[in-house]
């Protein structure tokens, strides 16, 4: 079935120079998460590169099947950092994305559903988000989870949502500023003045994190700040075809920081932290913004790497447990990887807990299957990623298993729920992890 | 299009789920690593062992429909480019490990195994594979046996030839025929294992490969020499071999890559250098330490600027950082990357340099040339645009004259990349009339319908040979 809208729209929208770099080489394959699961060409970069260029090239119609391929890649990136030609291959996948919402005759309905409620309703409100926290909330302490859990009814939502209700944390209705205020002095002399992203799903689901982040901040020098008018970060949007919509939440997060006059910008999410990091080029056609979105992609920081790199670090130790020094191993948030090029800092600095013993994770830079909301519309590949992802994980018996995103973190939760090996393997963020057994002023 | 019927009977073989046609496929095998060439096939299929593979190749057989075997399509040549439309056949999911002997010292593999996890497995039991193309990572042990690949440890250890000693094979007909073994020697007849290797899928489809394993070095040393002439650096490349050292690697890079390198890189390499080498030794640890010393030597001998040493395995990853990113450095100059592998007698490296950035001047055309010095076999690399037909043009005309010239020194038009669709046109250059002759003789022997990567190694029309005036 031709599809001329969508055919013509990407013909404008999809950069030809980038779909020219690719040489197809094919050094991306081995780096690609579907493409080892599946084998074929089609689920790899350079074949999705190929077929967006034979879409351009006007030697293929968009059609169903093409649709689908580009929602097929988990947009996790590790192609990036393999391909010698350097190209921008999250763009491009964006910008065939954001074509095909414009143009799409698909969409299976629950999926059209589960978009229009994130996308449009609720990441984009603050407030919302916090109501949801609070809805969320309710149903867990209110009696109503344990009634829903043993009536079957959940047994009525698809399996993947069913799932995630089993693992989502004790939600908030009160964010780290509600918490704990939105100014904190730096313990000691002051490194740099720092402002916080809290994120929606890690100010909701994880508010605590928001906390510890801010604590250890503080404790290693820096001054935090938590600019009120800062909202979501856009990345679900930019990445499932939303461009407009991303770009008008990256306008506000750059008003709220540079008014805030911070030095950097710290984010605990790397899913977040990646696109903040590239408002210069989410903005660089907006010539009111590109300058301040140039200045605020520049300075944003992951916190594992801004402790690691400018911080006074603190002293970390872990308790003496009763059966010898505790395990612990990494999952790499592949944006924090790919897109902000970071993955020895977390290392470091879990290296640097006396107690603990850092085991590497086979694979550990590979996608767990998470990536934004890939497991509830792709179930199936999520899955079979995870399955591979906990038998690395099982491997390293390590009692704690530490990520830095909240999305990575969630579905770490879920393996070990569904392919956990019994051994009660913990999955924290690492700055709950640090913040736990980090040693104060000394 | 395939007839319906011819269809109907390959999913009756492979199933649905292995048999495709829908155009996502048929895109996403139209083009291999080779720049500005592609064509569509008709359909895709993925067999699962050797009798798929053979009844596939009897239904292609009675309907005359052409057949490309493909793994990950890495090659420079064109190889697997369809231009004949038909079939493409790829074999990943005949990807197996089948035996490891550890008394004969040999592995059997299945065509679609990717190298780097073969070569990995091979030295988790303490044995080494030596082949190692710079798409190990990506290619398959069937596409490096289709292409006879090289690599960097060629000088010593020769190339994926020297490491197949046994072949299974299905042939046009759909006849499965199988060849050498785990036998060191082996003379029943003409060598059909040394004759497929290399013979770019055109002769048969490779299910089963013997190949021969060897023990590790138990030592590595790495360093690198700076010369401000490009004939001293040559002249040492010669000068080593000639003292009865063969290094495990010999490798070089000219001016404009350093220059490409460094800027990308920032390793800080001096500007004005006109070629670097980079020299590794492997094996007992005495001799390693030895030849590193008389290497040195040498270097020193024929005047290189700076010399640097590895003193541990980490200096030695920076030593090598250079000749690692001389592809990645070309690659993001311009959109469009030719990497060619004109190879000449070692002795002649340096005339060959000269030659190449003779005529990139003349063309017009940035032309950077790395390589394997050690065996004579440089990567000319022209970095283009394929949207800009003139320049292209010229960069066709100046690999053209790069040939010639490389024949005048004695050399080939293809060290290790093989013939496919690029070289076709200029292969007469090297082998002759009568050559090419016994080459189409045995291609019809193997494939009398001409079924099996059609369109690759004979073109239709050699190309006209460039007169060189020198002076």
């Amino acid at each position: 079935m031709a599809n001329p809208q969508l055919a013509a729209k990407l013909k404008i929208t999809l950069d030809e120079d980038q779909l020219t770099n690719c040489m197809r080489c094919g050094f991306c394959l081995p780096a690609c998460p579907t493409f080892r699961e599946t084998g074929i060409e089609a689920e790899s970069p350079r074949g999705r590169i190929a077929l967006m260029k034979a879409v351009a090239d006007g030697l293929m119609d968009p059609d169903e099947a093409f649709e689908e391929q580009m929602y097929h890649c988990l947009g996790c990136r590790a192609c990036e950092p393999a391909c010698p030609a350097d190209v921008k291959y999250g763009r491009l996948l964006e910008q065939a994305r954001d074509a095909i919402e414009d143009h799409t005759r698909s969409h299976r309905l629950w999926v059209k559903g589960v978009r229009r409620l994130v996308f449009k309703e609720l990441f984009p409100k603050q407030g919302r988000m916090r109501l949801a926290g609070k809805a969320l909330r309710f149903y867990q302490k209110s009696g109503l989870q344990r009634v829903a859990r043993t009536t079957g009814i959940l047994k009525l939502l698809p399996k993947q949502l069913a799932d995630m209700e089993k693992i989502l944390p004790e939600a908030s209705g009160q964010g780290v500023i509600e918490r704990i205020g939105g100014r904190h002095p730096a313990k000691g002399e002051r490194i740099a003045t720092v402002g916080l992203f809290r994120g929606c799903l890690m100010d909701t689901l994880f508010a605590e994190t928001n906390v510890h982040t801010v604590e250890l901040l503080t404790e290693a020098g820096f001054e935090v700040v938590i600019p009120r008018t800062q909202n979501c970060c856009g990345a679900l949007h930019a990445h499932s075809g939303e461009l407009d919509d991303a770009r008008e939440l990256a306008r506000r997060n750059v008003r709220a920081f540079k008014e805030a006059g911070v030095d950097y910008i710290v984010s605990n999410a790397g899913g977040c932290g990646a696109l903040l990091a590239e408002y210069d080029h989410l903005l660089h056609d907006d010539p009111a913004c590109r300058e301040d979105a140039a200045w605020f992609a520049g300075r944003v920081k992951d916190v594992s790497d801004i402790l690691f790199r400018l911080g006074r670090l603190p002293s970390f130790g872990d308790p003496a447990a009763p059966g010898g020094p505790v395990r612990i191993t990494y999952q790499d948030s592949c944006h924090l990887r790919n897109v902000m090029r970071s993955s020895d800092a977390p290392r470091q600095l879990l290296r640097r807990v006396s107690g603990a013993e850092f085991v590497e994770m086979h694979e550990a830079d590979r996608c767990c299957g998470s990536a934004g909301i890939y497991n509830l519309t792709q179930p199936e590949m999520a899955d079979q990623i995870l399955e591979h992802k906990m038998e690395h994980a099982n491997a390293t018996r390590a009692h704690y298993l530490l990520t830095s995103n909240p999305g990575c973190l969630l579905q770490m939760k879920l393996g070990v729920e569904r392919y956990g090996d019994g051994g009660g393997m913990k999955v924290a963020h690492i700055a709950d992890f640090l913040h736990e057994r980090m040693k104060k002023g000394d | 299009m395939l007839p319906e019927q011819a269809k109907r009977e390959l999913i009756a073989i492979l199933g649905d789920a292995d048999f495709k046609d829908d155009p996502q496929s048929l895109v996403t095998h139209s083009y291999d690593g080779t720049a500005m060439q592609q064509a569509l096939p008709d359909a895709v299929v993925y067999p699962r062992d050797t009798a798929q593979v053979s009844a596939v190749m009897k239904v292609l057989n009675k309907h005359r429909i052409p057949l490309v075997t493909r793994g990950s399509g890495t090659n420079l040549c064109g190889g697997t480019v369809p231009v004949n439309g038909g079939v493409v056949m790829v074999m990943h999911r005949m990807n197996r490990i089948l035996e490891i002997d550890l008394e004969n010292l040999t592995a059997v593999v299945q065509p679609g195994l990717n190298t780097k996890q073969f070569s990995a497995h091979v030295e988790s039991l303490g044995l080494f594979y030596p082949p190692d193309p710079s798409s190990m990572a990506v290619s398959t042990i069937g596409g490096n046996i289709a292409e006879n690949s090289g690599g960097l440890r060629g000088l010593k250890y020769g190339t994926t030839k020297d490491y197949v000693i046994g072949l299974e094979a299905v042939l046009a007909s759909g006849d499965i025929i199988r060849t050498g073994g785990k036998l060191m020697k082996d003379v029943a007849g003409y060598d059909l294992t040394k004759l497929l290797v290399g013979s770019e899928g055109t002769l048969a489809i490779i299910t089963e490969a013997t190949l021969k394993l060897i023990p590790p070095p138990k030592a590595k040393k790495t360093m690198l020499a700076m010369y401000a002439d490009l004939y001293d650096a040559a002249r040492t490349v010669s000068k080593i071999i000639e003292n009865r050292i063969i290094p495990a690697t010999l490798e070089f890079l000219d001016n404009p890559t350093i220059r490409v390198v460094d800027d990308f890189a920032k390793l800080g390499l001096p500007l004005d250098m006109e070629a670097i080498l980079l020299i590794e030794q492997d094996g007992e640890p005495e001799t390693v330490e030895r030849d590193i010393a008389r290497i040195e030597e040498i270097c020193r001998g024929e005047n290189a600027a700076r010399i640097s040493v590895a003193a541990t395995p980490e200096e030695a990853n920076k030593l090598l950082a250079a000749r690692r990113s001389a592809f990645t450095a070309l690659a993001r100059l311009r959109p469009t990357t030719i990497l060619e592998d004109a190879t000449v007698p070692r002795s002649k490296i340096a005339d060959m340099v000269l030659e190449i950035n003779r005529i990139a001047r003349k063309y017009g055309v940035n032309i950077c040339t790395f390589g394997h010095a050690g065996d004579g076999n440089l990567h000319p690399t022209a970095t283009t645009d394929a949207r800009d037909l003139d320049e292209v043009h010229r960069v066709e005309e100046a690999f053209a004259e790069i040939f010639e010239a490389a024949i005048a020194l004695g050399g080939t038009i293809t060290g290790e990349h093989g013939v496919g669709i690029v070289k076709a046109p200029f292969l007469e250059w090297k082998v002759g009339a009568a050559g090419i002759e016994v080459m189409k003789g045995i291609k019809a022997a193997f494939d009398p319908h001409n079924l099996l990567n059609p369109g690759k190694m004979f073109a239709k029309q050699t190309r006209k040979r460039v007169v060189i005036h020198h002076g």
